[in-house]
């Protein structure tokens, strides 16, 4: 099954590249240069992973994964940036990113990191099944 | 206690830092496309050799976009490369059009990061004054970030330099009332040796609409 990616980026020059490379490779990719947009769109649709530049215009990186965690806890979140300090990267992670990987990105490492993220998607997926299924069983069984 | 010469250091050490990391940050960004493309080109040849033909069009597009960059990458190191000889005198004759005009380019992504447009207007005449370009930059510079941040976003700053019996002054203005009131105390409040060592005063004008810096000459070095 292929993996489903947003990317989120404002350089769009980079946002055509990068999906190119990651449609060439199986998965299925959909874009956007607007953090709002982003919102918008994992409102409406389930994704694998998001791999989201840190600093846009409009909305920051950060306050953008913010405001996709509230809403969807379970999307897997990659950060690309062009900022390359360590500082940066540990905040990152600290909030809950799966991930921090600095621009220019190794395409390999970026599309390992998706496969990672589909697997801990699909672990939580489950997780959550089975914590509802134990939920009704246990209300049928009183 | 931080001196008034420290606090003049610090400040062109902070400023000057802050450049920096945003043109890296640029030039990350224009490497990263270049390398997207190289990569592509690899895909290319990796199916090439499994015996997909070769799409002689997308070639070409991939040569376009990675002189697209180049010329991207050019732009950004030209400006900081005037940015960095603007330290090389400390006090020089300098054009504040031109000088306005460099730090908009150098803004630009900071503004966008703000959701500001920033406009300069060139003067009809070449103002001259002589300064220290650096100082007056990093002045200028502390100006338009509290601008930018007063005027909030889907807005435009605009800078504007004109001649003056004294020297030369540079306004930024298109932001409303009382913006340029506060954004004036908060430029002037974060950094008071800058302005004196370089014989300039910042102050809303009358109207509380503007805020400008004024250069008065015979300069204090």
């Amino acid at each position: 099954m292929t993996e489903k990616v947003l990317i989120v980026d404002d350089d769009k020059a980079y946002l055509n590249i990068l999906s190119e490379r990651m449609r060439n490779r199986g998965m299925e990719v959909t874009t956007t240069a607007s953090p709002v947009e982003a919102l918008r769109i994992v409102e409406t649709q389930s994704f694998d992973a998001i791999v989201l530049d840190l600093m846009m215009p409009e909305m920051g990186g950060i306050e953008a994964f913010q405001r996709i965690k509230e809403r969807n806890p379970d999307l897997q979140v990659i950060f690309l940036t062009g900022n390359p300090s360590v500082s940066t990267g540990v905040d990152a992670m600290r909030l809950g990113a799966m991930d921090f990987i600095p621009k220019p990105a190794d395409l390999n490492e970026l599309t390992e990191k998706i496969k990672q993220a589909k697997v801990s998607r699909a672990i939580l997926v489950e997780k959550q099944a089975q914590a509802k299924l134990k939920k009704v069983l246990t209300e049928k069984s009183r | 206690m931080a001196t008034g010469a420290n606090e003049i250091e610090f400040a062109g050490i902070q400023f000057f830092g802050k450049m920096s990391a945003s043109i890296s940050h640029e030039i990350k960004n224009v490497l990263a496309v270049i390398n997207e493309n190289a990569g592509l080109l690899e895909d290319i040849c990796f199916m090439a050799d499994g015996g997909k033909p070769v799409d002689i069009s997308r070639l070409k597009k991939i040569a376009v976009d990675v002189k697209d960059q180049v010329r991207r990458a050019d732009r950004i190191v030209t400006v900081m490369n005037r940015f960095a000889h603007s330290a090389d005198e400390p006090s020089t004759e300098t054009d504040l059009g031109e000088l306005t005009a460099l730090l908009r380019l150098l803004a630009m992504r900071f503004a966008a990061m703000h959701g500001v447009a920033i406009e300069t207007l060139a003067p009809p005449v070449p103002v001259r004054v002589t300064t220290s370009p650096f100082g007056l930059l990093n002045l200028l510079w502390i100006c338009l970030d509290c601008a930018m941040t007063a005027t909030g976003s889907g807005k435009m700053v605009e800078l504007v330099a004109e001649k003056t019996t004294e020297g030369g002054l540079v306004r930024f203005r298109k932001f409303e009332q009382p913006g340029a009131a506060s954004v004036a105390d908060i430029a002037l409040g974060k950094l008071s040796a800058l302005p004196r060592m370089l014989n300039a005063t910042v102050a809303a004008d009358s109207t509380k609409t503007e805020l400008v810096v004024r250069l008065h000459q015979s300069p204090q070095f």
